[in-house]
């Protein structure tokens, strides 16, 4: 028998990875949150080259300067460049959103795993645990850790990867508890495949998309948190720049210089809002369900 | 001897709202190259009986009696032990072809998982092997099919790459539950066209689990027809179609279409119980034409009517 081909020869899985990409372009909000989202991240990597001056350069002849072509968003109370600042401070905000992110993933997605695949008295004991701890809101539980920790960058973007390990747990085990009664699962089961190796084949990857979205979304959350530690004095210390820190700095000149709010505050809304965008996107094209 | 012998079979479901009773000391012998047909309603236990012997059911079934295959009883045997059965020497095909396949991994990777895992080949290895099984249950362009994921397929075509599976190790037994009634009348003619073919060319020996007696009177050499977790009837397939004994199997006779017949098709009225208790009256009473005190008070014995015909009924016969 012939095979009538009409699609263009391309593997399966590049046709796919083309299928996926066209539905993202499609959502002009997602590729919107993608762009800036990816600004952010390349201005903390490329900090050096982007920003006009160090962070901890003062110019005493201009303090609390108005932007001008020798400082674009003007100078602070100690005369330094505040786009500067912005740039290096988005180091701290980029990777405490980040790194949080991936830390909670490593520990929560394991956990929730076994709760929801194994059930049993561990998933009882997983599962309320989780409960407790989700009854604290994520920023409180993140100040609290942060405090007991002591403050630094490092024990911020830990005490917020612990922060967001309950609701993760949550998610993961949700999820293998819907996929472990799939039938593929049981067909596995009935050719002989043992239990990691259904973990491993059949359970994470189909959880994967979910991850994916979740750790998307959670982003803006642990910047916004990291922010919020900083500013509280429970995260990046000063002179180091962070969002949270100019913020802090930036209250005792609020009626002088109001722009010294504005523009970390612009910054902290316009990062977080392009991850949630990007994550809005991302579950709009992974998730068959919403698939219009 | 036989190649799968199941003897007491019984299986209980202890649920919070109390036990189930889903199949009641059920014995059956399966021969080599054997096809064998295992109908009945839907609920009378015939797909608990052949999930029981992998240990395939839920923790919450409690599964008594003996299933010996080439001399390790099945439902004894530690799980590593069972877990080299199954797949390898017993497969099984499900009813439902959509949903059996791993969406995450392409057919030709997921039939090749069982070949490494079984057969220890290798990843070039199992690829060839994975083209030629596509091959042989009829799939057109295999080797481009082999990349494809599940979801690009059909479901005549995804059930086609489950039996390719369940054949990956050459199994002495494969156990198909329903694989045709999620299906087209045109692809279930084609699958079971197939099974015929892997009977003739391999020696497999076939379980074929439906409540369909058309599909049976095609293709099966022995017939079994279950009632509420027990055995009503068992005889040759033509035996049992010339001359069936029991008045539920006469009564699903009766349920089979026809091409020219003007009679209306009949119905057995009523429904199969579910069993919270084991029965003391012949569980088909309510349903049969022929109760009367008797069966309402005893359970009728398995008896042989004639060489092979084996019938659980007080008052057996033609209709």
């Amino acid at each position: 028998m012939s095979y009538v081909d009409v699609a263009p020869a391309l593997s399966p899985r590049a046709r796919r990875r083309r299928i996926l990409r066209r539905r993202f372009l499609r959502r002009p909000l997602a590729v919107v949150g993608l762009v800036v989202a990816l600004v952010f991240v390349l201005g903390a990597i490329l900090a050096p080259v982007v920003a006009p001056y160090s962070a901890s350069a003062t110019d005493f002849s201009s303090v609390l300067g108005p932007p001008s072509s020798n400082h674009l968003l003007g100078t602070d109370e100690l005369g330094r460049d505040v786009f500067s600042r912005i740039v290096w401070g988005s180091r701290a905000s980029i990777e405490a959103g980040v790194l949080s992110v991936l830390l909670a993933m490593v520990v929560a997605v394991p956990i929730g795993l076994a709760a929801g695949y194994f059930r049993g008295w561990i998933d009882t004991v997983i599962a309320r645990l989780t409960d407790v701890l989700l009854a604290f809101p994520f920023l409180i539980l993140a100040v609290g850790l942060a405090a007991i920790l002591g403050p630094s960058l490092s024990n911020a973007t830990l005490a917020l990867g612990i922060g967001a390990v309950p609701a993760l747990i949550r998610i993961a085990r949700g999820e293998a508890l819907a996929l472990r009664e799939e039938d593929y699962v049981r067909a596995a089961v009935a050719n002989g495949a043992g239990e990691l190796r259904i973990i491993a084949r059949h359970v994470l990857p189909n959880m994967l998309s979910t991850l994916i979205v979740q750790g998307t979304v959670l982003i803006p959350t642990a910047i916004i948190g990291e922010a919020v530690l900083s500013y509280l004095g429970l995260g990046v210390q000063p002179p180091t720049p962070s969002w949270g820190v100019m913020l802090s700095d930036a209250q005792s000149y609020l009626t002088q210089a109001p722009r010294l709010a504005v523009y970390p505050g612009l910054a902290i809304f316009l990062c977080s809002l392009s991850f949630n965008l990007l994550g809005d996107g991302l579950r709009d094209i992974l998730d068959p369900r919403t698939t219009r | 001897m036989s190649l799968l012998q199941v003897d007491e079979l019984s299986v209980r479901f202890e649920t919070d709202d109390g036990n189930v009773h889903a199949v009641d000391r059920l014995s059956f012998a399966l021969e080599e190259r054997e096809v064998l047909g295992v109908v009945g309603e839907s609920g009378c236990g015939k797909s608990v009986t052949f999930m029981s012997l992998l240990r395939l059911l839920p923790e919450t079934a409690v599964v008594s009696g003996r299933a010996t295959f080439g001399g390790v009883d099945l439902l004894a045997a530690p799980t590593p032990r069972l877990r080299r059965i199954r797949g390898k020497e017993i497969a099984f095909v499900f009813q439902e072809p959509m949903t059996s396949l791993n969406p995450a991994f392409t057919v030709g990777n997921q039939i090749g998982e069982v070949l490494r895992r079984h057969l220890g080949l290798g990843r070039r290895e199992a690829r060839g092997r994975a083209r030629e099984l596509l091959d042989l249950v009829r799939i057109p362009a295999p080797a481009r099919r082999l990349d494809e994921y599940p979801h690009q397929l059909s479901g005549g075509m995804r059930q086609r790459v489950m039996i390719a599976m369940a054949l990956a190790c050459d199994p002495k037994v494969l156990i198909a539950d329903e694989p045709t009634t999620a299906l087209d009348v045109t692809i279930q003619a084609g699958i079971l066209d197939l099974m015929r073919d892997i009977r003739e060319r391999l020696g497999t020996a076939i379980v074929l689990i439906t409540h369909n007696l058309g599909v049976v009177a095609d293709i099966a050499d022995r017939v079994i027809v279950m009632y509420a977790g027990r055995k009503a009837e068992e005889a040759p397939v033509h035996e049992l179609f010339a001359r069936p004994q029991h008045p539920y199997t006469i009564g699903l006779l009766g349920a089979v279409p026809r091409p020219g017949a003007s009679r209306r098709l009949q119905e057995i009225p009523g429904r199969v119980p579910s069993l919270a208790e084991l029965p003391s009256a012949c569980a088909f009473a309510p349903r049969c034409p022929r109760a009367d005190e008797l069966t309402r008070t005893n359970v009728p014995e398995l008896r042989e009517v004639a060489p092979g015909h084996l019938v659980a009924c007080f008052h057996p016969g033609p209709s």
